[in-house]
């Protein structure tokens, strides 16, 4: 009887220590997983965080009446001419003339012989109504004079 | 496999990856070449430019400089003004380059790789002068249409290269040549492949001139690639456009040229005087040939502020397309008087030459000094606006720096 006993507490013994091997691997393995989501759970001499609010990139932001992507006036028929011109070319391009209805037609007509762009449709007048009210021609005469000058000491 | 040679493989596809687009040649990319698409999309750092460089575009890239930015007697990389018509090379592979000389005037249709180019013909460095067409549009009344262009659009650097005559006449050319064009890497903006962006060239009597080079080097460099990495065709004192970037094939032409902007009002100029705004008949156009003579003051730079009894030392460069310039004058009282100003010689024919001046201001307050270069005809250049033209190219206005004495 004894040793029967003897034995039963042996297999206990075994048992306990094999629960406790278990739960260590268990546990260090919730920890090795833990970590590999949070490599920075387990840095102690991190410096504390700081909150950054992501601005979001909204391609439709307008700020001041500008189209903040593309440096567009925000006007009627402005995202028409932004979804037709500047697939192929920076709004850049268009920012720097002054054109009337009628030349800026002919830089479309120009376009759709040579540039591969096809044909508006309906669009055109939209765009080139856009582009000859917010960006007509400037009457500069026939020399500028200078402006912006920045001025500065001359040692 | 190498793993070293797997690892820049892995990494080249990966980067196919990244823009979308298989990079052909993926394994024989230049050696420290990054696709563009991946650089810094900071222009100035990816370029190299100085930053007080301006950007007017881009897509496609275009850049000028400013008057001060020029004052070196050749123009570093930093300050040269960029015009492209459509996009960069995405890659160059430089081992399997090749230029290919054809076109209906060849007597034998040639190719040769970059190594051959070097060691077959006889090298030459010239200083050579190369103004965009439409440098000055901006100024234009009505406005001209394209890249508003103020006055940055030259520059003079020294390019390295082989003599255009040498290759063309190793292939042979027939008597019926009139025309060379030139085809190149660049893509076109809308991407499509069987686009050129740009194909001009020049009249054979250019062409064949000692100073018209194949350059493969650039201030004793290789040629970066906005500026047309690995061969440039080199075309001094003619519009910026016939000096062709990364060439690979140049075509000798029996009739002028008719590659893409070539014709319509892209550079070209109507062959009779127009009212301002005027429509012209497309026969009516004529194709810029030599750039007429300009100057630049580009010392000191604008907006200056001296004292009452200091002579103001000014410096700058004069250039005449195909001629000389053989006269340059400064005036301060709005070209009332004129005085003379000391200009240098040419380093070498279609280089730009520098010239300068005292000047004495009589009394205190605000001053423009103008300056006003003559060439070899006698022509000089104009105080206003030079003729109007639909596409607002040849302003050679003088150029002017307004100047306060306190």
């Amino acid at each position: 009887m004894s040793e029967e006993l003897d034995f039963f507490k042996q297999v206990k013994k075994v048992y306990r220590l094999l629960l406790l091997l278990f739960s260590l691997f268990v546990i260090a393995g919730g920890a090795l997983v833990y970590y590999m989501a949070n490599p920075e759970f387990f840095n102690f001499n991190k410096a504390p965080e700081v909150a950054v609010v992501v601005e979001e990139l909204d391609p439709d932001r307008i700020e001041n009446g500008i189209h903040v992507e593309t440096g567009f006036v925000d006007a009627e028929g402005m995202m028409t001419v932004v979804r037709n011109c500047t697939a192929c070319h920076s709004s850049k391009l268009i920012l720097q003339n002054r054109m009337s209805a009628d030349r800026w037609n002919t830089a479309i007509k120009w376009m759709q012989q040579t540039q591969n762009l096809p044909d508006l449709g309906k669009n055109q007048e939209i765009i080139v109504n856009y582009l000859a009210t917010n960006y007509p021609p400037v009457d500069t005469g026939r020399r500028p004079g200078l402006t912006n000058i920045d001025w500065y000491e001359l040692d | 496999m190498k793993r070293r040679s797997f690892v820049k493989k892995a990494t080249i596809s990966s980067f196919a990856t990244l823009i979308g687009a298989e990079i052909i040649f993926g394994s024989n990319i230049l050696e420290g070449y990054v696709p563009l698409a991946l650089q810094d999309p900071d222009p100035f750092k990816m370029f190299n430019k100085n930053k007080e460089m301006v950007l007017l575009n881009d897509k496609p890239w275009n850049m000028e400089a400013q008057a001060h930015l020029l004052d070196d007697a050749i123009t570093p990389n930093s300050c040269m003004f960029i015009r492209n018509n459509g996009l960069i090379p995405e890659t160059i592979d430089v081992k399997n380059w090749v230029l290919k000389i054809d076109g209906e005037s060849v007597t034998k249709e040639k190719t040769y790789t970059l190594a051959e180019l070097k060691s077959k013909f006889k090298q030459y460095t010239y200083q050579l002068t190369i103004e965009c067409g439409g440098n000055g549009r901006s100024e234009f009344n009505p406005p001209a249409q394209g890249n508003q262009w103020t006055i940055g659009a030259v520059h003079c650097a020294s390019w390295t290269g082989v003599r255009l005559r040498d290759v063309l006449e190793d292939a042979g050319i027939k008597n019926n040549a009139v025309y060379i064009g030139y085809h190149a890497a660049d893509l076109h903006l809308s991407r499509d492949p069987k686009k050129e962006p740009i194909s001009r060239g020049c009249p054979m009597s250019k062409a064949l001139q000692d100073e018209t080079l194949i350059a493969f080097k650039m201030n004793g460099e290789e040629i970066p690639l906005v500026h047309g990495y690995p061969l440039r065709l080199v075309a001094g004192g003619w519009p910026a456009s016939v000096s062709g970037k990364s060439l690979n094939r140049i075509s000798i032409r029996n009739i002028v040229h008719d590659g893409e902007k070539m014709g319509g009002d892209s550079y070209r100029v109507p062959c009779k005087p127009i009212e301002p705004g005027e429509k012209i008949k497309d026969e009516d156009y004529c194709i810029i040939e030599s750039m007429p003579v300009k100057s630049l003051i580009t010392y000191p730079k604008s907006g200056a502020i001296i004292n009452k009894g200091k002579t103001l030392n000014i410096r700058g460069h004069a250039w005449a397309g195909e001629l000389e310039v053989t006269k340059m004058e400064y005036s301060i009282d709005y070209g009332s008087t004129w005085k003379v100003c000391t200009v240098e010689k040419a380093k070498n024919r279609l280089a730009w030459q520098h010239f300068k001046a005292s000047v004495d201001f009589p009394q205190t307050g605000y001053y423009e000094v103008w300056a006003k270069a003559t060439d070899s005809n006698g022509k000089a250049q104009p105080m206003l606006l030079p003729g109007w033209n639909p596409k607002g190219y040849l302003n050679n206005a003088c150029h002017r720096i307004a100047v306060k004495v306190k």
